[in-house]
């Protein structure tokens, strides 16, 4: 994954195609979860194919500033960025939210004993 | 799957009792984990919902949906030109589960023109006729090359185009999304529209491959 011929430079987008056959859709269940919900809140109506696209080509070029590789490794990190993003832009949850909502999931699998399902407590 | 990154940098050091609770998930995966119940919470998501459209796109939808459509066109000239006339309503003839909405043009390779599908923004692509775009699709380097030099790109994915074959290079967008009908491969006369759609692989429908004759 972390190839140092594909780390951040001037002409990252100029490097050769990095491909893998029968690569798995998903590396991570999140990253199903992740695209998953961006589809469902553009079906409920909060935001439109057009307001998604562009929010996930303002987040990649967000983290290409950043040194993100850029190489389809990390797309899914771009997609979550791009959600939490337009979903504190339309107001429907603020970034101290997310964030305490991150904190009470760290709570609860920190107390929760090994093997019982974690839940919100 | 999990990595079990155990990022416990919040406070209270729990690094000895890492046995004994639940293992933390990655970062992002917590973030998910808490778009999800809010928006639960909200009544914006419904997790039933979501579950099943993984398992849609997980096992369900692929590229074999844009091979019948190639097939298709192959063997029904009557539907070819129906597909290039107004794709989204001759892909809708074939009732595939998926996304409805998306715009979908189909462009037809000759041996004179040669089609090239990308999206330069982010990652624009026709899932409901190709699945879930592969990693190289998402990438700076095809995002980029795919314009600038489509030639040496298609050289990098071992087609190389005569000089006289024009590219045509196709940049989608949230509202149009492309697929490309590559050439049906000399020799294929005697075959099903289902072995044809056997031979029409994902690379060749975003245009950075030919079909081969088996």
């Amino acid at each position: 994954m972390s190839n140092p011929a594909l780390m951040p430079c001037a002409d990252a987008a100029l490097q050769p195609i990095r491909r893998a056959e029968g690569e798995p859709l998903f590396a991570e269940p999140w990253e199903a979860q992740a695209l998953a919900l961006a589809i469902a809140l553009q079906q409920a109506g909060c935001f439109n194919a057009i307001e998604w696209a562009d929010a996930l080509g303002a987040a990649i070029k967000r983290a290409q500033a950043a040194g993100d590789p850029d190489d389809g490794s990390t797309y899914y990190h771009h997609v979550l960025a791009a959600l939490e993003h337009l979903v504190q832009e339309k107001k429907i949850a603020s970034a101290a939210l997310l964030a305490a909502r991150k904190e009470a999931w760290i709570d609860a699998y920190e107390h929760t004993p090994h093997g019982k399902p974690v839940e919100l407590r | 799957m999990s990595q079990h990154k155990h990022t416990h940098a919040h406070g209270d050091d729990l690094a000895h009792h890492h046995d004994i609770h639940s293992e933390l998930p990655p970062d992002p995966a917590l973030r998910v984990k808490a778009l999800e119940s809010l928006l639960t919470e909200k009544g914006l998501v419904d997790p039933a919902t979501i579950d099943a459209w993984i398992e849609i796109y997980e096992s369900k939808i692929g590229p074999r949906n844009g091979a019948k459509v190639v097939a298709k066109a192959w063997v029904d000239p009557a539907y070819r030109r129906r597909l290039l006339s107004d794709g989204t309503k001759a892909i809708g003839e074939l009732d595939f589960l998926g996304r409805q909405g998306q715009h979908i043009v189909a462009v037809e390779n000759t041996p004179d023109i040669h089609n090239l599908v990308v999206c330069t923004l982010c990652s624009c692509y026709p899932l409901s006729v190709l699945g879930l775009p592969p990693a190289w699709y998402k990438s700076a380097p095809y995002r980029s090359r795919a314009v600038i030099d489509p030639r040496g790109v298609l050289k990098e994915f071992g087609l190389e185009l005569p000089e006289h074959v024009k590219i045509r290079v196709w940049d989608s967008t949230a509202e149009v999304r492309y697929l490309v009908v590559p050439e049906r491969p000399a020799g294929t006369e005697k075959l099903s529209e289902e072995q044809l759609a056997a031979l029409v692989t994902r690379d060749s429908m975003i245009g950075v491959a030919k079909v081969k004759a088996p």
